[in-house]
């Protein structure tokens, strides 16, 4: 039940892109088309798994067992750029067909603040998904990761839909390229709003 | 390049959430309110000029294989660094802020002047190109917060000067994206002019 809620509350409450804004700038930058938003979405959701569960276990039996908690922001992002790298490496060998469909998203992903983000709040917040207020486990902190990038894939996909439609549509000329997509955003976040309050 | 040129050209020509349209989650997250966009905006300048410096004297003794990881390295170091600067000093704006504060590690536009500027140019060029950039990133992430603090709370800075509750739907997410993307509308109709 509780991991019920913990994806509920990930995809839909507190969208990752509509509601906490993090990894925009690949929102809007390659979301003019379904197809490369869903090769971004699923590289996103690859690597946020991924990197949450080195990072948290490199948080709880590295950093804090030795009291090194203020390099944590330094040793994420090493941590996530070497994970991002070694991932590239890997799928080049292992599945050539899903390196091709992720490749080029692969080295964008080390700058996008989806993955630096979920993986300092998963070690430094308490969240309560209808419990009370707890540091997240370790299988608790994957399903979180993985179901908050799940929530960007939602938002990157319906968006993507929405910039086909409007790209054959006469926007007025100061609204072209990214002012008509913001104000679109916006609307679709209004409409995610309509979600708050599902999970406490 | 004049210095004045080099300084001025981040507020209005490069100005880098209109034009470049660089670190968008920093501006549509912490523009709450006209305080907190001021805050994020001189956090973000203070790492913008000391790494702009730190990386344009290291860029000659650095490889070009590993130019990006040390460049990471360094912007994160001066992240830490704020980090302790403000827990210290403004713990309230630090804890408002949160994750937004390590998150300037990934703020595309850190990395992007070092890679644009501050490898190929000296170490008081560099300081004013990201002096320049971050104050155009403080004055529009500062616009921003006032516009969606008018419309969501009727107050500027806190002083409130219309009364009742205001559109509660401008200090939440929806409010972000409607506001900037129709100052953006505005800032086209007038520079292109």
């Amino acid at each position: 039940m509780e991991y019920l809620l913990i994806i509920i509350s990930a995809i839909f409450v507190n969208n990752i892109l509509l509601s906490q804004f993090l990894g925009v700038c690949p929102f809007l930058g390659v979301s003019n088309k379904l197809s490369t938003a869903t090769g971004m979405s699923g590289a996103v959701c690859f690597v946020i798994t991924l990197a949450t569960l080195v990072t948290y276990l490199i948080n709880k039996y590295l950093l804090v067992a030795f009291g090194l908690e203020f390099l944590q922001t330094i040793a994420f992002i090493l941590v996530i750029a070497a994970l991002v790298q070694m991932v590239e490496i890997v799928l080049k060998k292992v599945s050539p067909s899903l390196y091709a469909a992720l490749g080029i998203f692969l080295p964008l992903i080390t700058t996008n603040c989806a993955v630096l983000g979920v993986a300092i709040n998963v070690v430094t917040k308490e969240f309560t998904f209808g419990l009370p207020s707890h540091m997240l486990s370790l299988t608790e902190a994957v399903v979180y990761a993985f179901a908050t990038s799940v929530g960007y894939g939602v938002a990157m996909i319906i968006f993507s839909g929405i910039r086909e439609h409007l790209a054959m549509n006469d926007v007025p000329k100061a609204f072209k390229g990214v002012p008509i997509a913001l104000v679109s955003a916006g609307i679709l976040a209004l409409a995610f709003m309509g979600f708050s309050g599902l999970v406490k | 390049m004049s210095k004045l040129q080099l300084f001025t050209k981040g507020i209005l020509k490069e100005n880098p959430t209109f034009v470049l349209l660089l670190g968008m989650c920093p501006t549509l997250a912490t523009t709450t309110s006209a305080v907190n966009g001021l805050s994020m905006g001189l956090a973000t300048l203070f790492v913008l000029v000391l790494s702009n410096m730190a990386i344009s004297a290291i860029a000659p003794y650095v490889p070009d294989k590993v130019h990006i990881p040390v460049y990471i390295v360094v912007i994160a170091t001066f992240v830490t660094v704020l980090q302790f600067v403000m827990q210290a000093y403004v713990p309230g704006i630090y804890a408002t802020l949160g994750l937004f504060i390590p998150l300037i590690v990934v703020n595309c536009i850190v990395l992007g002047r070092a890679e644009a500027f501050a490898n190929k140019n000296g170490i008081l060029d560099s300081a004013l190109d990201g002096l320049g950039i971050g104050v155009g990133f403080t004055l529009s992430l500062t616009v921003l917060g006032i516009v969606r603090e008018i419309l969501g709370g009727g107050s500027v800075f806190g002083w409130k000067f219309i009364s009742g509750d205001g559109m509660l739907a401008f200090v939440m997410a929806p409010g972000a994206f409607l506001c900037l993307g129709y100052l953006m509308v505005l800032f086209n109709k007038i520079a292109k002019k």
